[in-house]
């Protein structure tokens, strides 16, 4: 097309510069409701809340709901469970943030950091590894060493506190943003 | 033009056919709503007013099952508030999940409920379309979410057929048994008694309860339940249409200059 | 008319790349210095409209397949939650429904400018070929995408369509029931026909682009036609496609945009049926069946006749016709410019394809009233059934051997340029 010797641009290039700036800036805004409609749609942002009932979970036992697509661990601890999980030293843990959504980012991985009250425990399901769902231990039927969770795709061990203590996961457990509507009533999301 | 004869013969011809078709209704009233046009956009007070006439009055036989109870907070809608939203919703039943025992009825033979949550829809008002044509004489009260886009005439049908009882059969229509007649009705008979009467609800902003009041109300919440997205439409249309015609002055321009010099 | 490629690698990568796969040179020669009538005007702009809208609808329609769930109990829901719930969903369900329509528009457009000027003529005929393969193909699509719906319009329109076929009952007993069984895969429309129609619908669009490929390869080998309908003498008559014709098409394209999205933002029912809105109900049938405008000349039609078989065929040879355009213009002049009784009967044709479509549109028994006689609408739409089939039969055959045709100019290049010297293309 227009064969510009001089390098200063002249009226003409600009008419082009600034149609084809237009039609790139067009083009790129005319995207993105193309790629937003991928995200969830508000009916599914809808569902981002459930209340659960908790009154029929016994002390030691761990009952598994649906939150976001997602399993929701919540666990009944005994005390023999929350001391075993309160004896760790910080030092000792290999992540050592709480990874808690109802506290600070930077929050110590204590035990009393973990949960809201320490008789429940409230983890989403999902090992931080590559996204399987661990598999929890009871006294019975023993997962890994250490009494929480063991996830089977690739061996990561979490403790009675959901935080990782062995294998290839970086993490520990999420605990969902979550809050109590009463002492039998859950609300998670 | 040799054109211009045929085609004003053929639009002469459509006139007349248009005074000759067979109709059966009334066209529907000329009535105005803040919805219409380019910039038009619901009437918030309006949507909030004929959320409750729906609610006291057309929910008794008419589901609205394609809208969700969060829908009613969010904006381009009758936008309450969050908290109001939340309690519109728990203020219904919605059929609950099997309990612990696996059960979906009490002892009595009673459907378990739960109260409503923002993701629910609103429940209707019968268990199934069998049951609604029982109760009310053979005949099926539509679903109304997309009244207005399924019926041509839009919300100007629906207040017409709201507002458009009372009126005396001419002596030449034969009524049915349990018919009502309504000269905005296709057929001009409904099965649909006369809905609403003066002061059958009582507005909290103060707005005066006519049946006409009442009607264009309710028609302008059906209006946003068929088309919920209005608002946002127009708003993105606008700042589409003047990036367009930017784009085609532009385009315009350099088609000129590359041209300049072609002839 | 192509020539020999001028493209010249200038990088190390590009010679490369052009000893192994010449892909550069093919866009260069058939996208940028592809000789083109210097005297192409707005009507031809039309070609890279619907090349566009072939890509809009692809894209929409490969969006809307992410959200949409082929189940007689699932569409119309699916449908519905893509207007209320999905990001956006309701404008691209809007660009997608709208984008029919204006592709259709689009293409009548087309394939009247290809009439006027003769552009189905030797040596373009199989160029006309495949462009009405690509218009069979896409009344197909659209009808198949109106199906998916699932609403009223939807369900009774695949009802009717699928019928059709059952009208060959009348030639061999049983075959066309058969044959409607079989497009069904089950006694009525159900899931198993929404089902393959949503497959066919998804998958036609590419045979689309396909032979839109091959249409366009067979534009190249000839070379456009233009409004004058002569052929070019030389390089003077043409000029480089880019940036000439890139920066004119772009200019109408964007002006057909703005047309469509005016429709998308501020009317997006405007060709739709209420009905549609309704979900499929098997067992009652609306009041007013009617098909989207761009079929309604069809249907009338089908309808001007009385008798099944007979409709059917009538309504198929409307289109079959078309293939066999080429042969039936007898004249040695292309463009109606240069016809003076063609151009009449052509617009007249225009009018008559226009009066079928709103005959269509209208109810069957309805009537016209001429100065207190009525007119049934069925006996105007089958005079223009029969103009429809004369225009092509008989008129393009006989007019063109006794038509004069008024004098041609000498080149493409005189006539734009008159006197002037000619500048050289670049």
């Amino acid at each position: 097309m227009a064969t510009t010797t001089a390098a200063e641009p002249t009226r003409r290039d600009f008419i082009y510069i600034a149609t084809g700036a237009a039609a790139a800036v067009g083009g790129a805004l005319a995207a993105w409701p193309f790629i937003d409609q991928m995200n969830p749609s508000s009916a599914v942002l809808a569902l981002a809340s459930i209340e659960v009932d908790i009154a029929s979970i016994q002390p030691g036992q761990s009952v598994t709901f649906k939150w976001r697509g997602h399993p929701l661990f919540v666990r009944r601890r005994t005390p023999k469970e929350i001391a075993e999980a309160n004896g760790v030293a910080l030092s000792d843990l290999k992540d050592p943030l709480a990874r808690n959504a109802n506290l600070a980012e930077d929050a110590p991985a204590t035990d009393r950091n973990r949960s809201t009250k320490p008789e429940w425990l409230v983890l989403v399901g999902v090992c931080t590894h590559l996204g399987c769902t661990p598999t929890v231990s009871t006294p019975q039927v023993p997962q890994g060493e250490y009494g929480g969770w063991l996830c089977h795709c690739h061996g990561s061990q979490y403790d009675t506190a959901g935080r990782i203590r062995k294998g290839p996961a970086p993490e520990n457990l999420a605990v969902p943003p979550y809050s109590f509507l009463s002492a039998t009533r859950l609300k998670v999301g | 033009m040799r054109i211009a004869l045929p085609l004003g013969l053929a639009f002469a011809a459509m006139v007349s056919t248009a005074a000759l078709a067979d109709d059966t209704n009334l066209p529907p009233k000329d009535v105005s709503f803040s919805f219409e046009g380019p910039f038009g956009h619901y009437d918030r007070a309006a949507l909030q007013r004929g959320f409750q006439v729906y609610k006291e009055v057309c929910s008794a036989c008419h589901s609205l099952n394609r809208v969700a109870f969060h829908t009613l907070d969010e904006s381009g809608g009758p936008e309450f508030s969050e908290a109001e939203m939340k309690a519109i919703a728990a203020g219904y039943q919605i059929d609950a999940d099997p309990n612990e025992q696996g059960d979906i009825f009490d002892a009595k033979g009673n459907r378990l409920k739960r109260a409503g949550t923002p993701s629910d829809y609103f429940p209707g008002p019968f268990a199934n379309e069998n049951a609604a044509r029982a109760a009310n004489n053979g005949a099926l009260p539509p679903d109304l979410s997309l009244i207005v886009k399924e019926r041509a005439g839009g919300a100007h049908y629906v207040y017409s057929i709201l507002t458009g009882f009372g009126q005396k059969p001419p002596a030449d229509v034969k009524m049915q048994t349990g018919m009502y007649y309504n000269p905005y009705f296709p057929g001009r008979q409904i099965a649909m008694p006369p809905p609403l009467t003066d002061n059958q609800v009582t507005f909290n902003d103060g707005t005066k309860a006519t049946v006409d009041q009442e009607a264009h109300d309710v028609a302008t919440f059906l209006s946003w339940t068929s088309e919920p997205k209005m608002e946002e439409r127009k708003h993105l249309g606008f700042d589409v249409m003047i990036f367009l015609l930017a784009l085609s002055g532009l385009l315009y321009l350099s088609y000129r200059r590359v041209w300049k010099d072609a002839h | 008319m192509s020539g020999p490629s001028t493209y010249v690698p200038k990088t190390a990568f590009s010679r490369w790349l052009d000893a192994r796969l010449p892909i550069i040179r093919f866009a260069n020669d058939t996208m940028l210095t592809f000789p083109t009538p210097r005297n192409l005007n707005f009507w031809y702009a039309f070609g890279a409209i619907l090349t566009v809208f072939l890509g809009i609808q692809i894209v929409t329609g490969i969006v809307l397949a992410m959200h949409y769930v082929p189940n007689e109990n699932l569409a119309f829901d699916s449908v519905e939650s893509i207007m209320r719930d999905v990001n956006y969903g309701w404008l691209l369900r809007y660009m997608h429904a709208n984008g029919a329509s204006f592709f259709f528009l689009a293409v009548y457009v087309h394939m009247f400018r290809g009439l006027y000027y003769g552009s189905y003529k030797a040596p373009r005929e199989v160029l006309w070929i495949l462009g009405v393969v690509i218009y069979v193909l896409m009344m197909a699509t659209a009808f198949l995408g109106y199906v998916l719906v699932w609403g009223q319009m939807s369900f009774w329109a695949a009802t009717v369509i699928t019928n059709l076929f059952s009208s060959l009952d009348q030639i061999v007993p049983h075959v066309g029931t058969a044959i409607a069984t079989w497009l069904w895969g089950g006694f009525a429309v159900g899931d198993a026909t929404l089902n393959r129609f949503f497959s066919l619908h998804y998958l036609l669009p590419f045979a689309i682009a396909a032979v839109v490929g091959l249409h366009i390869w067979a534009l190249h080998v000839p070379g456009n036609n233009n409004p004058l309908g002569i052929d070019v003498k030389g390089p003077q008559d043409t000029l480089p496609f880019h940036p000439y014709y890139t920066a004119k098409d772009a200019f109408y394209v964007a002006l057909f945009v703005v047309l469509y999205m005016a429709v998308v933002f501020y009317n997006p029912d405007l060709t739709g049926n209420p009905d549609n809105y309704i979900p499929a109900n098997p067992v009652v049938t609306p009041p007013d069946i009617v098909p989207e405008w761009y079929l309604l000349p069809f249907y009338a039609m089908l309808r001007s006749v009385p008798q099944k078989l007979l409709g059917v065929l009538v309504l198929a040879g409307a289109i079959v016709t078309l293939f066999f355009v080429p042969w039936l213009d007898t004249s040695k002049v292309r463009s109606c410019r240069f016809r003076p009784q063609m151009k009449f009967f052509f617009w007249f044709f225009v009018v008559d394809c226009i009066l079928l479509g709103y005959l269509g549109s209208q109810s069957v028994d309805a009537a016209w009233n001429l100065a207190g006689i009525d007119l049934p609408l069925v006996w105007v739409a089958r005079f223009a059934t029969a103009y429809y089939f004369g225009f092509f039969w008989v008129l393009l055959p006989l007019v063109g051997l006794f038509e004069k045709p008024k004098a041609l100019p000498d080149s493409i290049a005189k006539s734009v340029l008159g006197n002037a010297q000619p500048m050289p293309a670049e």
